[in-house]
This record gives structure tokens, C-alpha cells and sequence, in this order.
């Protein structure tokens, strides 16, 4: 992914976007699943060290674009893109991009907590040993302990490292596939609808960490919950039927909508 | 607007402006009556203002309590949000107009003389124009009238220009004979009320135009009350 870090370093080609460079830019990206035209036409410009949500009913395509912003679609047969997401100046859809190494720069989180059937020290470990970022077992272990701190999960699990990360409760286990995404120093972190599985205190705290996390990453968050979406992010995207209908600095969003879509959403209106 | 999908949700704002609505006509009949009780001296109405303050004050409080519950419960968004803030706020203005009305009437009590006859229209105008100015804002408000809403605002400076004159006569008065001072100090009172009155309807106004646009009116409002830096030595 050369070609990536040398875009990374071209600071005169970065856009705004208010206050905060882009670090994600799609242009007219169309997705659709065999017939199915899921995403129509979205340009979006998201924004480096913020959190950016993305709010609409089941099936508006939000999803589906976050899955696109590290191609996890391309696994699903028959879905094919058209257009450009760029991150950073790389086009991620251009051929010689290779999807394992975009996916170290483009971490994931998913709705239910997924730890790998290994002990919580293999689990943050995995991603470091395979992309061969460590130099040695201590450095790997320094990765491990900066991961699960920057995680906030460290100081409850460091007795007990070897233990399985199966066997923590949902919100630390989520914690802990947070902890796996970041040990491989993404640039971007997405996450799907990361607290729908949690309880209010375990969501609270993932809250929390997503607010230290954004000063050194790009996140982007689909969302189900409006209140979650005006608490986090600093940017709101609303999607419908498969289209963008409003994006804007998240404060205005949820006190003052442009389109009237988005009012009846975000007010219970229609879902 | 559509219905929410949930009717109770509904129900819970639609309760809070019928509330208002009562509010509003109940400070309304308030006003007007204690600008016939000062004016006319009539002490009967003017006890009658006192005793139904109390109504207002309640449903202030029942106004607060429902816009309270439905956050907690409903987690407004938009223009809900912005519909039940703007309720707290103008049902608190609203219960700052019943104090200012009850506390005219009140003075009815210490006023034993006739008014000065030269005095008596203006103060009946100035008391017109506040009921007028509240009468239009609760209708701008009830409407989601901006329009209107901005009319009252920028009207709100002709009761200003009003009160300056009457400040400026009861002083004339005072200094003509000090034996008016009892009476006019409680008239100058009266007509600071009425202006305070008309304050309290451009707060409504501000917020009716919050409620609509989302944003706050962007210019300062124009201010013609001057008395503040006003003395005896200005009248010659």
C-alpha cells in the first residue's frame, strides 16, 4: 500500500471539510446487488480525527456504503460498484489496491461482538503478527497493552490475558474487537451499530472510548440509535432509499434538519 | 407535519399547546382587567385579577412538568425539541405577564384620588396597545406565525415611545405639586408594567421565530425606551 502512504503525505492536496481535512471522499459511488440498486449516486466528503454517523431506516443503504468504505462487499456475489471512494488520494476500487492491507488502514467493528476463539491476548495479537508489525515479542506485547488501554479495556483484563476472549461480558468483548481493530494502527476505525447488542453502561462506555478514540482516528459509525448518532459523531449523514438526502455538522442536524425527510426521521415520523 | 408514529407522542404536544392556549387567553382576560381596574379604580376587579393569578402560576408549573416528562420519555428531536423548548419558555413568559398585570391591579388599592384627567387616555392607550401586542404575539405563537411574530416585535417600540411620554407627564406632575407624588409614583409603576408587558411579548416573538426557522432573529430589536437616563432636567 505504497502508493497510499505516499498519497497520505501529499499535504497540499487535502481538502477541508469545515474545520477537519477529508480523509474519505466518494464521488458518484452507485452500488448495486444484482438488480437491486442499493446505493444511488452518493458523493459524501467524511472528515479526518471526528466521528462521522451515518442515520436512516433498515435497508436506506447506510450499511452498505460503510461496508464499501473498506470492501467488505466484495465478498457478497453480484454487488458491484461503480464510482470512486478515495481515502486519503487512493482510489481503494483501483486493481492494484490490496484489499488485506486496505483493511489494516480500514478497521471494523460489527454490531455483535466477534473475538476470535483465543485467549484476549491472541486477539489483539492476530492483526500485528499477520501484518508483521512487530518486531519482536515484547514489541508485540507493548502492542498488545497500548491496543487494550487505548481500548479501556486493560485495566480489567490485564490478570488475565491467557483467559478466552469469549469469555468476557458483551460490552468488554466489544471493547476488546475495538482494542483488535486499532492494534494494527488503522487510520480509519467503521463501525456498525457497534453498542445494539450492549447494555446502557457497556454503550456508555464505548461512548466514551469513541470520543477519546476520534482525536486520533477517523471513525465512522452507522447507527440506529438517533440520540447515540447526536451524542458522538461531529458529522450526520442521513440516508434514504438508497440516497444521501442531507449531510451537516450534527448540532444543526438534530435541532434544525434542511429537508423535510429528514425532520420526519429523526422526529419519529416515518421509519 | 405527519402524525408521529407513535400517537401518544402527539397527544403529549398537543396537551402542552392547549395548555398554552389556556395560559394565553386566561393572561389576555388578566391584563385587560387590570387596566380597567387601575384606570377606572375598581377595586373589586382588581381583587379579582389578584385571586386568579394563582391560576396562571399552575399552569406554569403543569406546562413545565408535561414538557419535562415528554423529553425524558420521548427524546425530542428537531422541531419537537425546539416546540416543547419554546413552550417552557413562553408559558414562563406568560406567567411574568400575569405577575405584571396582578401587580398593576394591585395598586388600584393605593390609589385613592381620581387620575389626572390629561393622564388617563394615554395610560388607556398604552394599556390597548399591550393588550393588542399580547393578543397579536399569542396569535403569531399559536400559528407558527413568523411573520406576524416579527410585526409585534418591531412593534414593541411605539409602546416605548409611549411610555416615555407618560414617564416624562407623571414627572411634570410630581414636580408641579409633590402632593401627586404618592399617585404618579403608582402610575409611573403601572405604565412600567405595561412596558415590561410588552418585553415579555417580544421574548415570545423571538422564540415563535425560533420555533419556526430553527435560528434566532439575526438583527438587534429596536429600543425606544429611554427613560432609564432620563431626569428632572430633561423636561424643560
Amino acid at each position: 500500500m505504497n502508493q497510499m502512504s505516499t498519497a497520505r503525505a501529499t499535504e497540499s492536496n487535502t481538502q477541508m471539510v469545515g474545520e477537519r481535512t477529508t480523509r474519505i471522499s466518494a464521488r458518484k459511488v452507485n452500488i448495486y446487488y444484482g438488480e437491486k440498486h442499493a446505493i444511488k449516486d452518493l458523493s459524501i466528503e467524511i472528515p479526518d480525527r471526528s466521528v462521522s454517523a451515518f442515520i436512516g431506516p433498515s435497508g436506506c443503504g447506510k450499511s452498505t456504503f460503510l461496508r464499501a468504505i473498506n470492501r467488505m462487499n466484495d465478498t457478497i456475489e453480484g454487488c458491484r460498484l461503480t464510482g470512486e471512494v478515495r481515502l486519503d488520494d487512493k482510489n481503494i476500487y483501483d486493481k492494484d489496491v490490496d484489499v488485506v492491507q486496505l483493511r489494516s488502514h480500514v478497521g471494523m467493528v460489527f454490531q455483535k461482538p466477534n473475538p476470535f476463539p483465543k485467549s484476549i491476548f491472541e486477539n489483539v495479537a492476530y492483526g500485528p503478527r499477520i501484518h508483521g508489525l512487530a518486531k519482536n515479542k515484547t514489541d508485540l506485547e507493548e502492542m498488545v497493552v497500548a491496543s487494550l488501554k487505548k481500548a479501556g479495556l486493560f485495566e480489567e483484563v490485564k490478570d488475565r490475558l491467557d483467559a478466552p476472549g469469549t469469555g468476557l461480558s458483551g460490552g468488554q468483548q466489544q471493547r476488546l474487537c475495538i482494542a483488535r481493530a486499532i492494534a494494527v494502527n488503522p487510520e480509519v476505525i467503521l463501525m456498525d451499530e457497534p453498542c445494539s447488542a450492549l447494555d446502557p453502561i457497556a454503550t456508555a462506555r464505548i461512548e466514551e472510548l469513541i470520543d477519546e478514540l476520534r482525536q486520533n482516528y477517523c471513525i465512522v459509525i452507522v447507527t440506529h440509535s438517533m440520540q447515540q448518532a447526536a451524542r458522538v459523531s461531529q458529522l450526520t449523514a442521513f440516508f434514504h432509499l438508497g440516497t444521501l438526502v442531507e449531510t451537516g455538522d450534527t448540532n444543526s442536524m438534530f435541532t434544525n434538519p434542511r429537508d423535510k425527510r429528514t425532520q420526519d426521521y429523526i422526529t419519529g415520523r416515518f421509519g | 407535519m405527519p402524525d408521529h408514529i407513535v400517537k401518544a407522542y402527539d397527544l403529549d404536544i398537543q396537551s402542552l399547546k392547549t395548555m398554552l392556549a389556556e395560559m394565553g387567553g386566561l393572561a389576555e382576560e388578566q391584563l385587560h382587567n387590570a387596566i380597567i381596574a387601575l384606570t377606572k379604580r375598581d377595586v373589586t376587579l382588581a381583587d379579582l385579577v389578584i385571586v386568579r393569578d394563582e391560576k396562571l402560576d399552575q399552569l406554569e408549573r403543569q406546562i413545565e412538568e408535561k414538557a419535562i416528562l415528554t423529553i425524558a420519555k420521548r427524546q425530542p428531536m428537531a422541531l419537537d425539541l425546539r416546540e416543547i423548548m419554546v413552550a417552557i419558555r413562553v408559558a414562563g413568559d406568560i406567567e411574568r405577564i400575569g405577575d405584571l398585570a396582578k401587580n398593576t391591579a394591585k395598586r388600584t388599592h393605593a390609589i385613592t384620588e381620581p387620575l389626572p384627567r390629561r393622564l388617563s387616555p394615554g395610560l388607556t392607550r398604552m394599556g390597548q396597545m399591550a393588550q393588542a401586542q399580547l393578543k397579536n404575539i399569542l396569535d403569531a405563537y399559536s400559528h407558527g406565525d413568523d411573520v406576524k411574530a416579527l410585526a409585534v416585535w418591531r412593534a414593541d417600540e411605539d409602546l416605548d415611545a409611549l411610555y416615555n411620554s407618560i414617564f416624562r407627564e407623571l414627572l411634570t406632575y410630581m414636580m408641579e405639586d409633590p402632593r401627586n407624588i404618592g399617585l404618579c409614583t403608582h402610575l409611573l409603576f403601572g405604565a412600567k408594567n405595561l412596558e415590561r408587558i410588552g418585553d415579555h411579548t417580544t421574548n415570545i416573538a423571538e422564540n415563535t421565530y425560533y420555533l419556526v426557522h430553527g435560528k434566532t432573529i439575526g438583527e438587534d430589536r429596536p429600543k425606544k425606551d429611554v427613560t432609564a437616563m432620563m431626569s428632572t432636567s430633561d423636561l424643560k
